[in-house]
């Protein structure tokens, strides 16, 4: 026995207050693990979060721009039959165009016409078939029509391909023209912004040569090195090439005012008068020389009836032309040019064009899908688990299912895919790209983590239930069905819910199954071709047009509305159905 | 009782299945951005229902194309490559005997780096000697060649699933050995030291990872580096430069032939087939001007064009003897 204050002598030595402090320091690094552990998973989610909705804004919205389009009566319908038939057999395409060659006079070469049909979408033209058949009392009509704006168009006015920057224009602007090229002076040196640039990029080429001519010389001496001389003469021959070319350009640069050209791969330098515009392609500090969009005569112009703007991207280097510029600046000024949120992304199918694409058609086939398996993986898993958790006797048999089932829930989903292919589209004849087979092989894939889950619910309902119910008379399938089940109901809800999430998430397993395709048409049953949510942002994240970025995450967006939707349910099924004993 | 359900259901749907009025198109995933496009166009301006076009990677649609005839089986199929003899062969044992292969056009590939990078200038005799597996396999590429920068090589570039890295071996690699005696052409293949980086079949995500990575090189489609024009540049290969001028006059060389084969003994049974293939080898699809060039298409020489309609629409079957 030991007394008291031999107790608090040990309690209180020195050795006991250090073995203390590590304890307590041991408890206080662990909690520090346990929030730097939170801190980094939040950061992860955040910064995933944050890069998908920034991404995503894009697609939100769409462009509009409003021209007159003149629908005459015999190009349409010339018997005035009023038959939709009959209207839906004009070139829509043609009349778009009309209305933008009438907005355009000016635009006169077969390139540059190709560049203004392609600030508004080749769909235009079909919703514009559509009004044309719908009402037909439009025909022999201009009307005012809504163009959806293409793609390049619409990531221009979002600012993707860089800005068109307004510069001080403080000079009078006296301008030569010829029709299609013009001469701009102005009285002060408003360019001298752009040859300040222009000769820093000459320094900066320049100074790529003599990088380049370095390079050069290091195969050289190493050449003389080996012996071979006439490699070395080749190298030492592009070595004085580039310095030469190197000393031309730093003379360029160094010299005070004279004349540089600006090509596509320059900044873009505009001079905007009114609805006219130059493009100058030779720059000095005070004016220059250029191609006239728009119709421009001999002019003087004083300082504010003038601007220049420049585009710091080089022409080369985006998807815009200096001409589509111009003509959306233009269509901008005139106030025609509207963005509107993009109904059109919830409620479309697929589509080639980014512009037209919509996540409808993919969110429908997941429904289709989802519908599929839950029918089949639900009753199914339920039933397998009320038979091996109240019914199965324990023996060797069981064992092995039971051991079967737990390593199925761990194989790689593409198995199952496999799996659908040879069985169910294979053997069973099921339509290949259906909603129909890919719900059966989610269903497949699904069942294992509904059968473990259901199991568990049930194997916590406590025995006495089960003994009270059969002690009143119940038969085994009474108290399964009666007591057991109801009772475990949350648990299983929950598990089915997080086995369909990760369903609702699957691509590998359709890809066997041929749903990772392009299907323009909403399906409209199990066994109409469908895609679901998860391939279609993987294959939109494939495709090379820039504006395919955005809708990508949009629909990262929608999936996991609906996934967090999906594990909200089985979050307030639990809360709300949930036991305790 | 629902495995009967399932059965029940799956013969409905085998019933149905035999009614198909829409056309199914498998095959290469270089082709499918311009197969979709056209697939989009027909079913707008057509009233056949608009086809169902499927990402299954060229060798995986021809196995598709080529397992027989019947509604469950595909109509055509797209490949970035020429369908091989034993494929042929496949077709021919299986009861597809009717083929038409029809040529769109060109795809280049490039090799890429950030535009922050330094500006490489290529020669295909380099690119072999700095990746094949059995060469020198130099670590920087001043190595390789002494005028060139002295940076680690690290190539970034498709898996050999993709029809592009086949299409990379046979022109670059098995062109390339031939002009250095440093590697051997005999079984050449790229190396796996880490140099050459799989990196996967999206090439969005070699363009980003490029970004990140100014020192790296990439390997991908031309229609890749049309689009990230502001972000990325092409190394010159043997003096020219990766543009489409440059890729459709032919001077360029990397570039390969993209094709479909399309199943004749289903254009009867499946409605739309002729007149798909008809609008795919249009002047307003493929032409010079064609929507398929703004999407990144090289079009075809004006005599191969004129010969492929002609092939297109007078139905001219394969006969095996293309590989001879």
């Amino acid at each position: 026995m030991v007394s008291m204050t031999e107790l608090s002598k040990i309690h209180n030595s020195p050795e006991s207050a250090a073995r203390l402090k590590k304890r307590r320091a041991a408890e206080w690094r662990l909690k520090a693990y346990g929030i730097l552990a939170i801190v980094l998973a939040g950061a992860a989610l955040i910064t995933l979060m944050w890069s998908v909705v920034s991404k995503a804004s894009g697609a939100f919205t769409e462009s509009y721009i409003s021209l007159p389009v003149y629908l005459e009566a015999d190009e349409i319908d010339p018997d005035n039959t009023g038959d939709p038939t009959i209207i839906g057999r004009a070139n829509y395409g043609g009349l778009s165009k009309d209305a933008l060659k009438a907005a355009f006079p000016f635009v006169k070469s077969r390139g540059d016409k190709r560049e203004m049909y392609d600030i508004i979408s080749g769909g235009a033209a079909f919703e514009l078939r559509e009004l044309a058949m719908t009402t037909p009392s439009v025909v022999g009509q201009t009307l005012d029509f809504r163009f959806l704006a293409s793609d390049i168009a619409d990531l221009y006015l979002k600012g993707s391909y860089g800005e068109l920057i307004e510069q001080n224009a403080g000079g009078n602007l006296t301008v030569e023209s010829s029709g299609k090229t013009a001469v701009v002076n102005s009285s002060a040196a408003d360019f001298a912004f752009v040859m300040a640039r222009l000769k820093e990029d000459l320094r900066g080429k320049a100074a790529f040569n003599r990088d380049q001519a370095a390079l050069q010389e290091n195969g050289r001496a190493v050449f003389v090195e080996r012996g071979d001389l006439v490699e070395a003469a080749k190298r030492e021959a592009e070595r004085d090439r580039l310095i030469a070319l190197a000393i031309e350009l730093e003379a360029r640069a160094a010299q005070d005012g004279g004349t540089e050209v600006l090509d596509k791969s320059s900044p873009s330098v505009l001079v905007r008068m009114g609805e006219t515009w130059v493009k100058l392609t030779a720059v000095s500090a005070t004016g220059g020389e250029g191609d006239v969009i728009g119709t421009l005569r001999n002019v003087k112009l004083a300082t504010g009836d003038w601007q220049v703007y420049s585009q710091d991207l080089p022409e080369a280097s985006r998807k815009v032309s200096d001409l589509q510029i111009v003509l959306i600046e233009n269509l901008r000024s005139a106030g025609v040019v509207e963005t509107v949120f993009n109904t059109r992304f919830f409620t479309a199918g697929d589509s080639r064009e980014p512009e037209l694409a919509g996540i409808w058609g993919a969110a429908v086939g997941s429904f289709w899908t989802m519908l599929v398996t839950i029918l089949l993986a639900f009753p199914i898993g339920v039933m397998a688990a009320v038979y091996l958790e109240e019914f199965a006797k324990k023996n060797l048999m069981n064992t092995f299912i039971e051991v079967n089932i737990n390593n199925l829930a761990a194989v790689p989903s593409i198995v199952y895919g496999l799996l659908g292919l040879a069985v169910f589209l294979g053997f069973f004849g099921v339509p290949r790209s259906a909603p129909l087979a890919g719900g059966i092989v989610l269903a497949v894939m699904t069942l294992p983590t509904i059968i473990i889950a259901s199991r568990a619910a049930m194997a916590a309902v406590p025995p006495s239930i089960r003994d009270a119910a059969l002690g009143i008379g119940a038969s085994k399938l009474q108290t399964a069905f009666h007591h057991v089940l109801p009772l475990s109901m949350p648990g299983i809800l929950t598990g089915t819910i997080i086995g369909m999430a990760r369903a609702l998430g699957e691509t590998a397993p359709l890809i066997m199954i041929g749903m990772v395709a392009f299907i323009v048409d909403v399906p409209t049953g199990i066994t109409d071709s469908a895609t679901v949510l998860p391939v279609q942002i993987y294959r939109w994240s494939d495709f090379p047009e820039r504006a395919f970025e955005a809708r990508t995450s949009a629909a990262i967006l929608v999936l996991l509305v609906f996934l967090v939707l999906m594990n909200g349910l089985a979050v307030f099924l639990r809360k709300r159905f949930e036991r305790r004993w | 009782m629902k495995l009967f359900t399932i059965l029940a259901v799956a013969s409905i749907a085998a019933t149905s299945a035999s009614a198909r009025d829409q056309i199914r198109i498998v095959g290469s995933s270089t082709v499918f951005p311009f197969s979709t496009a056209v697939a989009e166009q027909f079913g707008k301006t057509t009233d056949f229902a608009t086809p169902v076009v499927e990402s299954t990677g060229s060798g995986g649609g021809m196995k598709l194309f080529c397992s027989g005839v019947g509604v469950e089986h595909p109509d055509m199929t797209n490949a970035s490559r020429r369908m091989k003899a034993k494929e042929f062969k496949l077709c021919q044992d299986n009861g597809v005997t009717e083929v038409v292969e029809s040529v769109i056009g060109y795809d280049g590939i490039v090799i890429a780096n950030a535009l922050s990078g330094p500006t490489f200038a290529l020669t295909l005799e380099q690119i072999v000697i700095a990746l094949a597996a059995d060469g020198p396999m130099p670590s920087t590429w001043d190595q390789v060649d002494p005028s060139l920068p002295a940076i680690a090589i690290e190539v970034l570039g498709p898996p050999p699933s993709s029809g592009t890295r086949d299409a990379f071996e046979e022109l670059v690699m098995h062109e390339g050995c031939e002009l250095t005696e440093l590697v051997a052409c005999e079984g050449i293949s790229i190396r796996e030291d880490g140099v050459f980086v799989e990196a996967g079949e999206n090439d969005n995500l070699i363009v980003s990872k490029l970004e990140a990575n100014p020192n790296a090189l990439g390997v991908f489609g031309f229609s890749f580096l049309d689009q990230n024009s502001d972000v990325i540049k092409g190394a010159a290969i043997d003096g020219v430069e990766p543009t489409f001028d440059n890729i459709a006059d032919g001077e360029y060389e990397i570039s390969r032939s993209l094709y479909y084969y399309i199943k004749v003994a289903h254009i009867d049974v499946i409605p739309g087939i002729a007149e798909y293939a008809a609008e795919f080898s249009s002047e307003a699809a493929a032409g010079e001007e064609g929507y398929l060039t703004d999407k990144g298409l090289i079009p075809l020489f004006e005599d191969e064009f004129e010969q492929n309609s002609d092939r297109v629409n007078g139905l001219d079957l394969m006969t095996g003897d293309e590989w001879n």
